[in-house]
């Protein structure tokens, strides 16, 4: 019986009534070696992504990719239209004049920086999402407004329903609840 | 925190005496070079003068712009920008008197003969005469060196009095005191180097020097920077949140100086009008070609990309290097601006470009360092004093 009920376990959610609270608490859980969880949070903390021991994320590298084609792509319009496809005489000037080139390329490296900004954050966040387990939790709607939240999820190796549950307890959490799928 | 002094480190009386010798050397080189040249000699003292005034004016802006807007990085690097801005009395005032000295073999529009045959600069003689050239020049500096003296002036009363009256005072000053110093160097960048070809104008030339100096003074400050923070007391105040304050001001100011370089650039090169174009063809032609693809890729390329990177712009010994290459572009930028105004008879005298930058720069040092030695290197009364030193770790 037990088996089949922790099969069917998204992850325990602890919730805490303030800010530092929650840090201590990711802290230590990821110093006993839990990795898979996350916090909730009603605004940005910084020291919380650092705690559950969030690094890096790949953004930067979409936007300069995005940026990088955008520049090519910009630069390469202009080109082909102007010299290539239709060669056109502007006052004499060469067909390829790079300074009139600039503004179209910079635009186009500014957008598509930008559409690699958005839409790499909304995929890696693992948006568009209809439906997320955290929201079983009884009070998480609490999470958007005034308490903290740290979900250690199943997946974990170190996941157990008995002892996280009472790991989560000794870290001072006003309530730990079963989070089900 | 409370009982810690924060008064300069021994090494900095070093740096000054150090400095002191390279800019006497530099010095004699280049006055060894007036008897060469003695036309060369007078263009490579106004660059020299006009990159040592960008790093004091920078300074002096920063100074003002960091008393508005608050913020840690401002409380940390204050002291810096104040030693730099309070050198524009004496010592800088006194370097431009070799520029006055050599009007006659550097600004065309003096040649009265000259004038006299030329309907153009005839309508300008109004702005461009000796006379009202000498009394804006006092004119400028006087503003400069008061804006300097007072905000130097109530910072130390703040200092020493706690009363925060003072840092209101500072504030109320540094409004209008951005503005003043906007218009009047505009106007000292028109009359000192684009009158240098008096047949051409640009409006944005004076941002275009301002966003000059804002680089040259940033990237200074810096320098000076991580050279304090690897010595007591800095190492416990300077964090890398302060110099990643430092590098996206570097990083804005590169971009700004890029934008309006670019903007003169494209509107000429549009209009291509015979009274405009020739400034540029000049600078495009064969030889000063090669020093304007070294700005393009040295002054702008390069730094902005390495500067995109977040881990270096906090990474202090990283980001000095970048600092470092761009006060030389500064003055290869200045060099830009004014050599290629002259018929180069002799190629044998361009070193002195390098020699009087580093004799001017040497002698200006001393003062400087002798102006951070004589404050503590940070405002210990600043009401957001103890917070810029926590708070600049984590964002």
């Amino acid at each position: 019986m037990n088996v089949n009920k922790e099969s069917n376990i998204y992850g325990l959610m602890a919730e805490f009534d303030n800010p530092t609270a929650v840090v201590v608490a990711a802290k230590k859980a990821h110093e006993a070696g839990y990795r898979k969880m996350d916090a909730y949070s009603p605004y940005p903390i910084e020291e919380l992504s650092e705690a559950i021991g969030f690094h890096s994320n790949r953004v930067p590298l979409i936007v300069l990719v995005g940026g990088l084609a955008g520049l090519f792509a910009g630069l390469g319009l202009q080109i082909w239209t102007s010299a290539i496809e239709y060669p056109l005489n502007v006052g004499g000037r060469p067909l390829i004049s790079w300074p009139a080139f600039v503004p179209v390329t910079f635009e186009m490296t500014v957008l598509l920086a930008a559409f690699g900004a958005v839409l790499g954050m909304i995929l890696l966040n693992g948006l568009p999402r209809p439906y997320h387990p955290v929201f079983n939790a009884p009070r998480f709607e609490l999470a958007s407004r005034t308490h903290f939240f740290l979900c250690i999820e199943a997946e974990d190796a170190k996941f157990d329903l008995g002892e996280t549950r009472k790991f989560l307890e000794s870290l001072g959490a006003n309530e730990v609840t079963d989070v089900e799928k | 925190m409370a009982n810690t002094t924060y008064n300069a480190p021994p090494a900095v009386s070093g740096w000054q005496q150090r400095a002191l010798v390279v800019g006497v050397i530099g010095l004699i080189a280049t006055l060894a070079g007036y008897f060469v040249d003695h036309d060369q000699f007078y263009r490579a003292w106004l660059v020299g003068f006009i990159f040592v005034l960008g790093i004091t004016l920078g300074s002096l802006g920063f100074l003002m712009i960091q008393y508005l807007t608050g913020g840690s990085w401002g409380v940390a690097t204050r002291r810096i920008f104040e030693a730099s801005a309070r050198t524009i009395f004496p010592i800088v005032a006194l370097l431009f008197i070799p520029v006055v000295v050599g009007m006659h073999s550097l600004y065309h529009w003096t040649h009265l003969e000259d004038v006299a045959k030329d309907p153009i600069l005839q309508q300008k003689e109004p702005y461009l005469n000796v006379t009202f050239f000498l009394i804006r020049a006092v004119f400028y500096f006087a503003v400069w060196a008061l804006l300097a003296s007072f905000l130097a002036k109530w910072a130390k009363q703040h200092d020493d009095t706690g009363n925060h009256s003072f840092r209101q005072r500072l504030a109320d000053l540094s409004g209008p005191g951005v503005l003043i110093y906007g218009l009047t160097m505009s106007f000292a960048a028109f009359d000192w180097v684009m009158s240098l070809d008096p047949h051409w104008f640009s409006t944005i030339y004076g941002l275009l020097v301002i966003a000059g100096q804002g680089i040259s003074s940033i990237a200074f400050t810096i320098v000076i920077a991580t050279r304090l923070w690897h010595r007591e007391p800095m190492n416990h105040v300077y964090n890398s949140g302060h110099f990643h304050d430092l590098g996206k001001l570097l990083f804005a100011l590169i971009m700004l100086w890029a934008y309006f370089s670019y903007s003169q650039l494209v509107i000429i090169w549009s209009g291509n009008l015979p009274e405009e174009i020739p400034w540029y063809l000049r600078r495009f032609s064969n030889e000063w070609k090669p020093l304007s693809w070294a700005l393009l890729v040295f002054h702008f390329i390069l730094p902005f990309s390495i500067l995109l990177s977040r881990g270096l712009k906090r990474n202090a010994r990283k980001l000095v290097i970048v600092a470092g290459l761009l006060l030389v572009m500064r003055v290869l930028d200045i060099v830009w601006l004014v050599a290629p105004e002259f018929k180069q008879t002799d190629v044998g005298g361009l070193w002195m470009y390098a020699t009087a930058p580093i004799g001017i720069g040497g002698i200006w040092l001393w003062f400087f360092f002798r102006n951070l030695q004589s404050r503590e290197l940070l405002p210990v009364k600043d009401p957001q004093f103890e917070q810029a030193l926590v708070a600049a770790s984590h964002h």
